[in-house]
């Protein structure tokens, strides 16, 4: 050992001689396969959210419940829902009666994306609409001529425009508990969940309110008046059109994000900066 | 400071050197100084204080800091916060509140967000600080912890830096409730739940702390006195105290070529450290200012005035109380239960008493630790983690545990981010909090082990190097590198603890204490692997075949 103890240092400049050589052939840079998948995956993400933008900006539309072609309905119906709901919307053991649902319950439903279900869970998902807007009318109408339910709300509640300060009471009073005092959702039992409330429509929150979707109750007229749904809607829009006064708002989860946000960036950046000021200087 | 900087220039300046005129205006100011103070002993005492450098030696700086950053930002918001329940309607800028009756503190310190210039920037500088504040503390105790540095002549001064650490907690929470808005009203709610949840006293307790029955309208105020009054005159005197024994026992370091026991290597405060240590405040309260301009802490205008009745979905405490709010939420159902008219709330209780245990073993382990070693000697040389696998295993149980108590506080986020259901989530913590703990003592002990076998092996027996050489007797061997001198003395120089045995004591008998010490120390040290001697080096190093 003593004899090759002391020999390693010729073999030094060999090893550390490789990595240099390969840099001046000339090839391509071990970044440039990084750069690729980096700028591949931007690419597809970027397409897919520009498609998923586009089709969620079509929910909500104009076309009316009273135009609507009913036969039509009925024909998407037994195409597509009545494996699961029965072949007069009767219901089955599978998922429930359609009679009384009215019209507001189908436009949610089918409009968000959440029916038909891609998959049995504990809770149907929002995800891009299957059907046009035109086509969901017709689900509506057809449904809402089996049996009498609430309808689609007037437009004179959607527009936004209401007292905000009441709805922002309101919807800490009767909302906050599940959705979160921001609108940003929450958890209920069993993987159930309340979900974000960002981005949907007015049309689809009123619907939501009246007709009380999967696990949340029903808010009917009685209990809160259309105005101060309206009001409410104002709120939420409100809170869809201004960004956080104190920059970014970290999804609004409340203390979670922050204490995660202060230990990874804040700390974190501080002691990458404690390492680089006690480096040592070679 | 300013003061004591010339001390050292006056010294070079040579005598056939005519000294400038801002030499000869420092001089000056020195002296009148030191005739009227006589500092320079303390100067040339505190100035030759030496920090050695190590990124890990800057956490507590780092605390320090940030709780000056605190300070700056808090008095601030004294100057405009009202700590009063008094009713008063909303009038301010931010449109989904105008008009609503709350408090004269939610009013307050919404006017501070919208209407007081700069005052969101101070407001989220001073909520970011204190978030990093503890944070700072919580990573500089686990440095400490993880290196020894606690151990004697440092017991005392741990004793105080967790002082130090509960104070921070319990700033934090009394400054998470001034505001009154919904969070901080419903943290108070489960303040004032655990009162009441002991038995007898409790109902009486909260009436005395809110003035009434909760929320009452005294306890905004009453906080607001400990917030800024008590508490910080507390904090700052214990600062104080961890500050001078940090000066008295000097700095501890990491062991290396010229480093011993009985000396520190490293730069003194004058000069080189405190412009280093100036320069960092600095950097430290940009990082504060940087996150606070760009990122939103307690939004309080989304929470809106507080009221008994709402509770958000994703009500938390601030990330240093999770893991009492986590505590709660772990317990299974059904622990409450009934003795003639009173309810005993274990669901209450048993939380509070596991939270108070955990804290009180953290304050007691240096004297734990110096018990089962029956150590007496001073220890100015820091324990790699994995020279002191016991200890290092023990750590890890209990970072794991708080760390189940930590994540059982996110419970329901985890459970929507991760689309599971929180029942699962519950369970699964549940489980981690009780079990992980013993794996993390485990798992950890061996790693620590193996490294220290490797360090062994390495010291010994140097890197493999991949070189192939045949001997002219034709027999190959893998040269190995041997490590310099320098480098080899961080792996050989720790000390080895081995279990204390049982002796008779003077009197000739072998009390009970005796007894399960040694018992304690054989579960200690019975593992373990004997640092590298100098004879086994010699032997190594004039070959071994």
């Amino acid at each position: 050992m003593a004899k090759s103890a002391s020999s390693p240092r010729p073999s030094r400049p060999a090893r550390t001689g490789r990595p240099a050589r390969s840099t001046r052939t000339g090839r391509r840079s071990p970044l440039a396969s990084v750069a690729l998948l980096v700028v591949g995956l931007l690419a597809t993400g970027g397409a897919y959210a520009m498609f998923t933008t586009a089709a969620s900006a079509e929910e909500g539309g104009n076309a009316s419940i009273a135009t609507a072609d009913k036969e039509n309905g009925e024909k998407l119906f037994q195409a597509n829902c009545a494996t699961c709901h029965g072949s007069n919307g009767e219901g089955t053991n599978q998922a429930p009666t359609l009679l009384g649902v009215g019209a507001a319950s189908v436009d949610f439903q089918v409009g968000t994306g959440r029916m038909p279900m891609a998959v049995q869970g504990p809770q149907a998902e929002r995800k891009p609409p299957q059907f046009t807007d035109e086509q969901t009318k017709d689900l509506a109408a057809y449904i809402a001529s089996l049996a009498p339910g609430p309808d689609i709300p007037a437009d004179e509640y959607l527009t936004g425009k209401g007292d905000v300060t009441e709805g922002a009471e309101l919807f800490r009073i009767n909302c906050a508990m599940c959705h979160n005092v921001a609108g940003a959702g929450g958890a209920l039992t069993e993987g159930k969940f309340a979900p974000s409330l960002k981005g949907v429509s007015a049309a689809h929150i009123y619907e939501a309110m009246i007709t009380g979707p999967q696990n949340m109750p029903v808010f009917n007229d009685q209990n809160i008046s259309p105005e101060d749904k309206a009001n409410i809607i104002a709120y939420l829009t409100y809170l869809d059109e201004h960004a956080s006064p104190g920059g970014l708002d970290l999804g609004d989860l409340g203390p979670v994000s922050e204490g995660l946000f202060v230990w990874i960036f804040a700390l974190g950046s501080i002691v990458a900066i404690t390492v680089w000021l006690t480096a040592k200087s070679n | 400071m300013t003061t004591t900087a010339p001390a050292p220039a006056t010294r070079p300046a040579d005598a056939e050197q005519q000294p400038s005129r801002g030499t000869r205006f420092t001089s000056w100011a020195a002296n009148y100084v030191d005739e009227r103070t006589s500092m320079s002993g303390l100067v040339k005492e505190l100035g030759r204080k030496i920090f050695p450098d190590h990124w890990s030696f800057m956490l507590g700086e780092v605390a320090l800091y940030s709780f000056v950053v605190i300070l700056l930002s808090g008095s601030f918001l004294t100057f405009f916060f009202q700590a009063s329940m008094a009713e008063v309607e909303y009038d301010g800028s931010y449109v989904p509140l105008k008009g609503l009756e709350m408090s004269a503190a939610m009013q307050s310190a919404l006017n501070i967000s919208f209407d007081i210039r700069g005052g969101l920037l101070i407001r989220q500088i001073h909520h970011w600080a204190a978030l990093l504040f503890v944070a700072a503390i919580g990573l500089h105790m686990l440095r400490v912890f993880f290196t020894g540095a606690f151990r004697k002549p440092r017991e005392v001064n741990w004793v105080v830096g967790f002082l130090l650490f509960v104070l921070a907690m319990a700033e934090g929470f009394t400054g998470y409730s001034l505001p009154d808005d919904l969070l901080s009203g419903n943290g108070l709610r489960i303040i004032d739940g655990m009162v009441k949840g002991v038995p007898f006293f409790g109902t009486w307790i909260s009436y005395l702390l809110f003035g009434g029955e909760f929320p009452g309208t005294q306890i905004v105020g009453r906080l607001y006195t400990l917030h800024i009054l008590l508490l910080p005159a507390i904090l700052v005197a214990l600062l104080g105290v961890h500050m001078l024994l940090l000066i008295v026992n000097k700095h501890t370091q990491f062991a290396g070529p010229g480093r011993t026991n009985d000396n520190v290597v490293g730069s003194p405060i004058m000069p080189v450290f405190a412009a280093k240590a100036g320069g960092f405040f600095f950097i430290v309260f940009g990082v504060i200012a940087l996150v606070a301009a760009t990122v939103t802490i307690n939004p309080i205008w989304n929470y809106g005035p507080y009221d008994p009745s709402p509770v958000s979905a994703g009500t938390q405490p601030d990330w240093y109380i999770g893991f009492a709010d986590g505590a709660l939420r772990l317990v299974p159902p059904g622990w409450e239960f009934m003795i003639g008219p009173y309810t005993v709330s274990m669901n209450i209780l048993v939380p509070i008493l596991v939270l108070l245990v955990f804290l009180a073993l953290v304050a007691v382990y240096p004297f734990f630790e110096a018990w089962i070693t029956n150590d007496k000697r001073e220890h100015h040389i820091a324990d790699r983690p994995r020279n002191a696998p016991a200890r290092t295993a023990i750590g890890a149980a209990g970072v794991t545990f708080y760390a189940g108590l930590w994540s059982a506080a996110s419970s329901d986020l985890i459970a929507t981010h991760f689309k599971l259901s929180i029942e699962s989530v519950t369970h699964v913590i549940q489980a981690l909090t009780i079990l992980g703990p013993i794996v993390a003592f485990f798992v950890t002990k061996r790693i620590c082990l193996a490294l220290q076998k490797k360090d062994r092996e390495i010291a010994l027996h140097g890197f493999e190097s991949g070189r192939i050489v045949r001997l002219p007797g034709g027999e190959y061997i893998e040269v190995h590198e041997q490590l310099s001198e320098y480098e080899r003395w961080r792996l050989v120089s720790y000390e080895e603890y081995r279990p204390v045995m049982v002796r008779p004591d003077a009197r000739g008998r072998i009390s009970q204490g005796a007894k399960m010490r040694s018992a304690i120390s054989g579960w200690f040290f019975e593992d373990r692997i004997a640092p590298v001697t100098n004879k086994e080096l010699e032997e190594g190093s004039h070959g071994h075949h």
